[in-house]
């Protein structure tokens, strides 16, 4: 190993100095001369028209600058909140896209919907003149579980969508399905909820908006997963400001898991308002605010079929799932149930047809989004639960029943649209096996049961798609955006170099990542190459980090950013060397004639192009900088198997996850610390989803139950186990760094492989998510019963 | 209706007059604009505002800045050597990846302190049990207890 391999290590993060020692900078630590904050009215009903705004009395508060509701935003001409994916129903008919104001207009549709905003001296005095605005509200009747949206008489969120439906989709051949099922020796069916989950990042949403009067120009500070996506649809679809006069920066950002990907009412509001009131503003979500307004994930109504032979071979898959998108289209809600979803469905598995239709609802509920997975842990759920289940029902090993269904030629192509490049899933599932010591499982499980415990022994074999691409094809599926990244390398005189990439980072370790890749494609030390990201004003351009995106769509731009350095600087070196271009070789940090020892290290290289007095400046143009966009030509598919083991106790109802497995593939990987990192941390949102968390609205009033993280069980240290974690490694085929992405893994494989070992305990068909030990005690004595 | 209070934070006398219902953590970012201690739920649910106060670690969102008076703060600003050396367990964190997105961490590596004050041989049945008032949603918990159990044998070496 070179002192300059960097690709594949350990490395300890550039990052974590400062988030140890309290100097990370998060929106909320910002602020700005002049700063006035705000503090959103919000809907405390869930339907309801809204007769009458009284903000007088408010209006005389202590420190109250101003106050503005839908009819300012109405009088301003703004825009709605957009809608990134356009989806094409069964008809071939547009969705169904309703207005999304950015303050309500005369109607309410969720707890928590935006009614009005007061801009006050300090955050207390906003919040008190706040309770004092006075709300005429006429309540209406509200739908909230999405199996009644569509219900005869169900009160209507929009005029546009007199059913609730925003459209009902489908993928795959339905009569070459039927035809499947109909011959079939086996079927297996399940009917189950994917429950609503609230992401939760422990940061807030954050914004601080300001504006200069002196050119006309917004620079906005915000917790965002993607600050170039969030000028782009500000500026073109709801404020109309030129774009060059909007700087959007995403500074430290707190988590995010999907839910700072979108674009939010507050972010819109205090941007225009900050110039109304010439002064920036600034509001920071407490939590319960967050619970109601951060956008929710899941909430799948399935019914899900599996046709087998004798053999236990797949031969059909038929779905139907009603998705719950909330009250409006978030950002890109239509895109998760459909395109994120379905076109998973074939798993890690050769079924030849599958068939799935989805009907997407509009409910008096938070709006839904991606979160962690966004449709691919759907997916894996129906699955992975059928495929066990199927196994159990036809007496076949539940590793064997998979093993016999794998793919094992690639590329791949299923009959849901994608094209799997590369994988190897026997391999993985082997390794699983073989840590998880599936072999000593049945002394275990003896062993627990002497103590009056029950042992489960659940698979999860997943695959996942990242790095949504390529762009046309994306466009043809009507997506509204372009799915490229972009990624500039500036090398300074002296060698050393300044990144700047449009993945955001908040949490995932981009800056030493991303500074190991380039270190080591350009031979120079760690500390010579500093990642710059998140500002509008640094980075070129960005489609910002989801999808498990950043390295294997970031990363590239930035390698073939590196490759033209390298490109250009072989040409300096060679008018240095006087030797041909073609003969100069690059390698740790050296341009070298090759077969001899004539050499220029890089910052020798890079001081004559920028001081470029023995240069080719009739050929070149002196500097050393350049940038690159990567379109990728394909998704990338992380896939790996996962063993949970669990033991429940049927006295109590609590099921302790005992031993959790995971091996992934996710092709070459640049940091396994920072990967298994990420890993641990999927697992547990994806333990959170099985055990733990699950989102509750009363169905009649449509208050949120689970509004704080006193009714909202996120998973605690003392909830999870500590992993065994493994990796397998098929290189991706299409992209320089044979990367795939490891962001959702864990989140996406867990859910079933959870309820897959609850139900081999219990030895049950069902058992609903989250399984709280009410859950599990109630399956698990009405068995006994 | 306003009241002054002193105290000591990070060893230096502080003191201002600020509103009552003003919270510690309020006090600690707004005032004295220590932003190092973050706000995460405002109802001592996640943690992300621990501090010690006269040596015991407190959760900085669920009291009032004038029940501090006179006391003995620590944020996170002080807990490296004045010259940035790592606390050993700010130095632990970093060496098992114990964070990533950063907003927990200074409650957690606070609350860490303390766990190892109390318990100078955690086992991880203890560390998990002793950590569940800090929610960390990036980390899975994982490499958090591999710091704090190395953090614990490096600092009983």
């Amino acid at each position: 190993m070179g002192a300059t391999n960097f690709i594949g290590q350990s490395i300890k993060r550039k990052e974590d100095y400062r988030f140890l020692t309290g100097e990370g900078s998060y929106t909320d630590d910002i602020v700005l001369p002049r700063q006035t904050h705000a503090c959103f009215v919000r809907s405390p009903h869930a339907h309801a028209k809204i007769r009458g705004i009284n903000k007088d009395k408010a209006l005389k508060a202590p420190g109250v600058i101003a106050i503005y509701t839908g009819e300012d935003i109405a009088a301003s001409k703004m825009g709605g909140l957009p809608c990134g994916w356009l989806i094409t129903d069964v008809n071939g008919q547009p969705m169904k896209e309703p207005p999304h104001p950015v303050l309500a207009q005369g109607k309410v549709r969720y707890v928590g919907d935006h009614v009005a905003v007061v801009i006050a001296e300090s955050p207390q005095q906003a919040k008190d003149a706040a309770e004092l605005v006075d709300v005429d509200y006429q309540v209406l009747p509200a739908v909230i579980k999405s199996a009644d949206a569509r219900r005869k008489g169900a009160p209507v969120l929009h005029d546009i969508a007199p059913d609730n439906t925003c459209y009902v989709w489908g993928i795959g051949d339905k009569a070459v399905v039927d035809q499947a099922f109909a011959s079939a020796h086996h079927v297996t069916t399940l009917e189950f909820v994917n429950n609503r989950l609230i992401p939760n990042a422990i940061e807030p949403r954050a914004v601080n908006a300001q504006y200069a009067r002196a050119d006309d120009s917004y620079t906005l500070y915000v917790a965002s997963q993607n600050p170039h996506v969030e000028r782009l649809l500000m500026t073109a679809f709801v404020l109309g400001l030129p774009e060059h006069k909007v700087r959007v920066v995403a500074p430290d950002v707190g988590g995010g898991f999907g839910s700072k990907i979108y674009l939010y009412a507050e972010d819109v509001a205090l941007t225009w308002a900050s110039k109304q009131v010439n002064r920036p503003i600034k509001w920071t979500a407490e939590r319960s605010e967050s619970f109601q307004s951060d956008a929710h994930g899941r909430d799948h109504v399935t019914r899900a079929e599996l046709a087998l032979d004798t053999e236990g071979k797949f031969l059909a898959m038929r779905v139907t799932t009603t998705a719950n998108l909330g009250a409006y289209l978030s950002t890109f809600a239509s895109c998760v149930p459909t395109i994120l979803y379905a076109t998973l469905l074939a798993g890690q598995y050769t079924t030849p047809a599958i068939y799935c239709e989805v009907t997407a609802v509009f409910t008096n509920t938070t709006p839904v989004d991606a979160y962690r997975g966004a449709g691919r842990p759907e997916a894996t759920y129906v699955v992975e639960r059928l495929v066990e289940t199927a196994a159990r029902e036809m007496k076949i090993d539940p590793a064997e029943i998979r093993r016999r269904n794998f793919i094992k030629q690639f590329p791949y192509q299923t009959p849901v649209a994608l094209q799997y490049d590369t994988g190897n899933y026997e391999a993985t599932l082997g390794e699983a096996i073989k840590m998880a010591d599936v072999a000593g499982f049945p002394a275990r499980r003896a062993e627990a049961a002497k103590r009056g415990k029950l042992r489960g022994l659940g698979y999860a074999c997943y695959i996942e798609a990242c790095g949504i691409a390529p762009s046309n094809v994306a466009g043809a599926l009507g997506a509204r955006a372009g799915l490229f990244e972009a990624g500039e390398v500036r090398v300074h005189p002296t060698g050393k170099v300044t990144v700047f990439t449009g993945s955001h980072s908040h949490g995932q370790g981009h800056e030493t990542t991303f500074a190991q890749v380039v270190a080591d494609r350009l031979g120079i030390p760690m500390d010579d190459v500093d990642i710059v990201h998140g500002d509008t004003s640094k980075v070129l351009f960005g489609m910002g980090t989801y999808g498990s995106r950043s390295i294997a769509v970031g990363g590239t731009a930035i390698v073939k950013a590196v490759d033209k350095i390298v490109a250009k600087g072989k040409k300096i070196a060679a008018h240095l060397l006087e030797a041909s271009d073609t003969d100069i070789e690059f390698k740790d940090g050296v341009f070298r004639v090759a077969g001899t020892d004539k050499q220029v290290p890089f910052a020798g290289v890079s001081l004559a192009a920028y001081v470029p007095h023995n240069y080719p400046l009739d050929k070149l143009e002196p500097g050393l900088n350049e940038n690159a966009f990567y379109d990728p030509t394909n998704f990338t598919f992380p896939a790996g198997s996962y063993v949970c083991e669990v033991e429940v106790d049927p006295d109590t109802g609590t099921t302790s996850i005992v031993n959790f497995t995971a091996v992934d593939d996710f092709g070459k990987i640049i940091n396994p610390m920072i990967v298994e990192g990420q890993v641990h941390g999927g697992l547990t949102q994806g333990i959170g989803q099985a055990l733990t968390e699950g989102c509750i609205y009363d169905p009649e009033s449509g208050q949120l139950v689970t509004g704080s993280m006193q009714d909202y069980c996120l998973p605690r240290a003392d909830d999870v186990p500590s992993y065994r974690i493994g990796t397998k490694e098929t290189p991706c085929t299409h992209n320089p760094l044979g990367v795939k992405g490891c962001g959702e893994a864990g989140a996406i494989g867990s859910p079933p492989a959870v309820i897959n070992a609850i139900t081999d305990a219990l030895g049950v068909r069902e058992i609903e998510m989250p399984a709280t030990p009410q859950r599990v005690w109630r399956v698990a004595n009405k068995k006994a019963a | 209706m306003t009241v002054k209070v002193s105290m000591s934070v990070n060893g230096k006398a502080v003191g201002a007059e600020i509103e009552e219902r003003t919270l510690l953590v309020t006090f600690i970012r707004d005032t004295l604009r220590l932003t190092g201690t973050h706000v995460g739920c405002d109802t001592a649910q996640c943690g992300a505002c621990t501090i010690f106060m006269n040596g015991r670690a407190v959760k900085s969102c669920n009291m009032l800045a004038m029940q501090a008076e006179g006391a003995q703060i620590t944020t996170i600003e002080g807990i490296a050597q004045p010259d940035g050396t790592l606390h050993p367990m700010q130095e632990a964190f970093r060496q098992h990846h114990g964070l990533q997105c950063g907003f927990c961490t200074p409650g957690m590596v606070i609350s860490a302190i303390d766990l190892v004050n109390n318990t100078p041989n955690p086992s991880e049945t203890q560390i998990r049990e002793q950590l569940d008032g800090n929610l960390c949603r990036c980390t899975g918990y994982h490499n958090i207890v591999k710091a704090v159990k190395a953090a614990a044998e490096s600092s009983r070496s």
